[in-house]
């Protein structure tokens, strides 16, 4: 393909998790031409798979200073532009009887020196503040924790970056360079369904793919030493706690219990994978075993809490550079300027990081970006909402109470954008998905404004399928509206069964009590009644 | 491994599977759909009220607190305590005077009772009628129950109370506020029946209102405050093995199950010991601790009406067991379907229409019956289709006591 005005941009961003996305919004709001790729679906990498939880940096405080300071500013920030995507729950770090209580002082003396407002709570108070919490704890510290949605805070930078006039290519990967002597020119995608091929050209390409910026890099003819580090994950049927449960000693398994949207989350576990297991996301049974024992710890109501499903992400664990062995692992901003560091003209790689830094990754990356292009405009992502975070002249309580309950719940996914949501007539007031409160205008809002193509990208731009039932009412008739929309029954039909198999993949794991009576209930459904595995053949993706 | 072994969640909420059937069985949603439906309102509603109170939506005022959710649910989830206890938890609606008149059935029993024939011809009419419903918002197409004269508990003490005590075994009378304010023959009929198979009735030294009515106009103190004077009165009877019987479907399921499971009071000691009039008397005759004799010349066809709470008790068996004793009786099923009442629920001028609708199908099949008596436990059941159909509706009690050959009953029961 000939390099024209329509395929050349300033700045082709690769990766559609928060950091891609957060770099496509940045990157668009100082003026530059941008391009954003991704291989799947925005957040289908480790933005989707982890935690959500707004770190105050107290994690991090004793052991790394820098990450700590660097979280508790962006936890500030997020909070100003990403309303719609935040809860302000607070945190605790208890103490229990096993645990050493000495370290809780060193803790609160370097969560200070990160400036972080780290408070020593009595136990009974701690209780008070959140009744879930194991009653055997012997110290807490109050810290500004919090929970944030990865998938609507992805969102609103992509919608963003869209305003901003960037470019989105979703479900293409990037397969090679246009390579002109010690310069990236171009990149190379392959739609991953249809196997279409496309080039398109830049002076700065951006590597924010994660995990998978190693292999990118690669195809660019530059080594990254990555270390792929999986966690996995539970969910809980409902909110068992309101505040950010953290335990205060040197991090280690299942000690984080976060509640986020309507259910709680226990996670994470630490292991080191080969390479090529980076997309398997596969959870064992010791996994599941190591969360429930350790979670039941913080909060021993997890012991009988009906769980949801188990998943696990990978993290983008980066060596530094003169140490190959991998034993000096930063888990702090890694931002490779590979003209300096491999002689590679135009390519940049932001990785390590974690999805509270991604907005500040972003600036880094864009200033390179920026340096490189020779041009000046400054960072707004700091001070600018996000679409859905603006701050709105009524009073939002009152207006609140008004509000039927899906629109209560559409207006806390999308935020001040959930008024382009249709409603007021029976049509679109009516429930798509009953457990997360997902009305058909909603769904249809989704279809038309959020870069949906198939049932997965619906649920992560709506909550549709992640409630109780895990999408047994839900995915049929969000199937019709798709199907409505994108005029093609068979491909609907399935994405459908691809929707149903990838819920029970995470729910099998976990596939016990009434999650298992859920499953064979859903199997009942639409293998029994609908018939769906004699119609069709699931989907590669 | 001790984790998961059982998952527990308060009222079982997180043991709905979604299948959906509550809401097919709901009354309500079938007629209104402001109503938001038990799985809705309960399950589902319950997760998002756990996220943020605000989430709580007063459309549940609409539910009828039938409980027929609950006896459909194949999960064991309280649906109708889920909603219940979120009304009482969250609602931003106040009880306003019709609900305090509505709902202190005791108190406007006794100021009624003591002027009946100026209360009873007053409120037929029409421009009082009009009045209350302007006023109060009670529905001016509602027929108020009369009031009599003479209360139950009074007639007791003047014509009964002696004579109890000699008898062999003894019971206490729950009469509830139905039997003592509006309708005394009820107590009479089942004491007439209690005497003559050798068992004596006494009654509660100050029994107070079940609180049915408090708890579903949410004046849950004044309810809680019956409700513990109630239990207090029903463990003294226990201690003096006297087992605790009522008429009523209603104030037996308020006591048994609701003071537990909505005002949060232990009852399981004496929970077993309260019993329906009904149940009582069938597992006696069925234990052959006492027999009934029928009159040869009681002839009556009569169709049975499952009140809800009867439905949630699942005891229906029972009433209709005893009434198939009697053998010129002709007793017909009818669909247990709600009749759209659920006591203070109707009278709600806003409510009126959807109470109509719901007990249509059921009007229609009582219509279609073509009998002369519907049969049935439960007094606000009773009102609705008296009102809505025009057949008289009678206890089982008050059929089995008209049935009742007393003098055969009593030399077979050798009782003097």
């Amino acid at each position: 393909m000939l390099q024209t005005k329509m395929n050349h941009y300033d700045v082709i961003v690769i990766g559609g998790g928060a950091t891609g996305a957060g770099t496509a919004r940045d990157c668009a709001m100082r003026g530059l031409k941008t391009l954003l790729v991704e291989r799947k679906d925005f957040t289908a990498g480790a933005t989707g798979r982890n935690h959500g939880l707004l770190h105050s940096g107290a994690r991090y405080a004793v052991t790394d200073q820098e990450s700590a300071s660097e979280c508790i500013s962006e936890n500030m920030i997020l909070r100003r532009i990403a309303r719609h995507c935040v809860e302000e729950t607070g945190g605790l770090f208890i103490t229990l009887p096993e645990d050493d209580l000495s370290y809780q002082a060193k803790f609160v003396e370097s969560c200070q020196a990160a400036g972080i407002n780290a408070e020593v709570l009595d136990p009974k108070e701690a209780i008070r503040m959140e009744p879930s919490v194991n009653p055997d704890i012997i110290g807490a510290v109050r810290v500004p924790d919090g929970a944030v949605d990865p998938f609507r805070l992805t969102t609103a930078n992509v919608v963003d970056a869209r305003l901003h006039g960037a470019d989105i290519i979703t479900y293409n990967e990037v397969v090679g360079f246009v390579k002109n002597q010690n310069r990236l020119e171009g990149v190379n995608l392959r739609h991953i369904r249809t196997g279409a091929e496309s080039t398109y050209y830049a002076d700065v390409i951006i590597n924010a793919c994660g995990i998978w910026g190693a292999h990118v890099a690669e195809l660019a003819g530059v080594k990254i030493n990555m270390f792929p580090a999986k966690g996995a994950l539970l969910i809980f049927g409902h909110r068992v706690n309101s505040v950010v449960i953290n335990r205060c000693r040197k991090p280690a398994d299942a000690d984080i219990l976060v509640p986020g949207d309507t259910i709680s989350l226990i996670g994470t576990t630490s292991s080191r994978i080969p390479y090529d297991e980076i997309d398997k996301n596969e959870v064992t049974p010791e996994e599941v075993d190591v969360l429930l024992r350790e979670g039941s710890r913080l909060a021993p109501v997890l012991a009988n809490t009906r769980i949801l499903r188990a998943y696990s992400g990978v993290r983008p664990l980066v060596a530094a550079d003169n140490d190959p062995s991998g034993r000096s692992i930063s888990r702090g901003i890694v931002c490779l300027d590979h003209a300096e560091r491999d002689g590679l003209e135009g390519f940049i790689t932001i990785t390590g990081g974690k999805l509270m830094t991604y907005r500040l990754m972003a600036e880094w990356a864009t200033d390179l970006a920026c340096k490189k292009l020779g041009r000046t405009a400054h960072c707004l992502t700091a001070k600018t909402p996000l679409p859905g975070s603006e701050q709105t002249e009524s009073p939002k309580r009152k207006h609140i109470i008004e509000l039927s309950t899906e629109q209560k719940a559409a207006e806390g996914r999308h935020g001040t954008m959930s008024r382009y949501i249709s409603s007021h007539n029976a049509n679109d007031d009516a429930l798509v998905c009953e457990c997360e409160q997902v009305s058909v205008g909603e769904i249809n809002y989704a279809i038309e404004n959020l870069h949906v193509h198939n049932l997965i990208n619906l649920r992560r731009r709506t909550r549709m399928g992640m409630g109780t039932c895990q999408g047994e009412l839900c995915a049929c008739r969000a199937a019709g509206l798709l199907g409505k929309a994108n005029g093609c029954a068979e491909r609907t039909l399935s994405d459908l069964s691809s929707f149903l198999n990838e819920r029970w993949k995470g729910m099998y794991p976990i596939a016990w009590g009434e999650t298992l009576a859920e499953i064979q209930f859903t199997s009942w459904l639409y293998n029994g009644v609908c018939g769906i595995n004699q119609m069709v053949t699931p989907n590669k993706d | 491994m001790s984790y998961q072994k059982s998952n527990i969640s308060s009222n079982n909420f997180e043991q709905c599977i979604k299948c959906t059937i509550c809401t097919v069985y709901c009354p309500v949603t079938a007629v209104n759909p402001e109503y938001p439906g038990p799985k809705q309102a309960g399950p589902d509603g319950e997760r998002y009220r756990l996220k943020k109170p605000l989430f709580y939506d007063e459309a549940l005022k609409y539910c009828l607190n039938c409980k027929r959710c609950e006896v459909a649910c194949p999960s064991n989830v309280k649906i109708g305590d889920i909603i219940q206890l979120a009304r009482i938890k969250h609602s931003k609606l106040r009880p306003g005077l019709r609900e305090r008149i509505l709902a202190n059935t005791d108190f406007m029993g006794t100021l009624a009772s003591t002027f009946a024939p100026v209360v009873n011809t007053t409120v037929k009419l029409k421009p009082v009628k009009k009045l209350m419903d302007w006023t109060l918002k009670i529905d001016s197409h509602r027929t108020f129950p009369k009031y009599a004269s003479q209360r139950f508990t009074t007639w007791f003490k003047r014509h009964a109370e002696k004579s109890q005590a000699a008898l062999p075994n003894q019971v206490t009378y729950f009469h509830g506020c139905y039997a003592n304010y509006n309708y005394p023959q009820l107590g009479k009929d089942l004491v007439k029946i209690l005497n003559a198979v050798g068992y004596g009735v006494q009654l509660m030294e100050k029994e107070r209102c079940c609180g049915v009515a408090k708890i579903s106009n949410n004046l849950i103190k004044q309810a809680t405050r019956d409700a513990k004077r109630n239990l207090e009165e029903i463990r003294h009877s226990v201690a003096q093995q006297r087992e605790v019987i009522a008429t009523s479907t209603t104030c037996t399921f308020t006591i048994r199950d609701e003071y537990h499971h909505i005002l949060g009071l232990e009852n399981g000691d004496v929970r077993e010991q309260v019993n329906l009039a009904t149940r009582f008397l069938y597992r006696l005759v069925d234990e052959g601790k006492i027999k009934l004799a029928f009159r040869d010349d009681f002839r009556m066809k009569a169709a049975y009406h499952t009140p809800c709470h009867m439905e949630k008790l699942g005891w229906s068996i029972y009433s209709t067991s005893l009434m198939r004793m009697i053998p010129g009786l002709e007793l017909l099923m009818l669909d247990s379907l709600c009749c759209g009442i659920a006591g203070t629920y109707g009278f709600k001028r806003e409510n009126y229409k959807y109470s109509q609708a719901i007990g249509a199908p059921l009007f229609k099949q009582i219509a279609d019956f073509g009998v002369d008596v519907v049969a049935c436990d439960c007094e606000t059941c009773k009102w609705q289709i008296e009102m809505s159909t025009g057949v008289k509706v009678e206890n089982p009690i008050s059929i089995l006591a008209q049935a009742l050959d007393v003098e055969r009953t009593k030399a077979l029961n050798n009782i003097k």
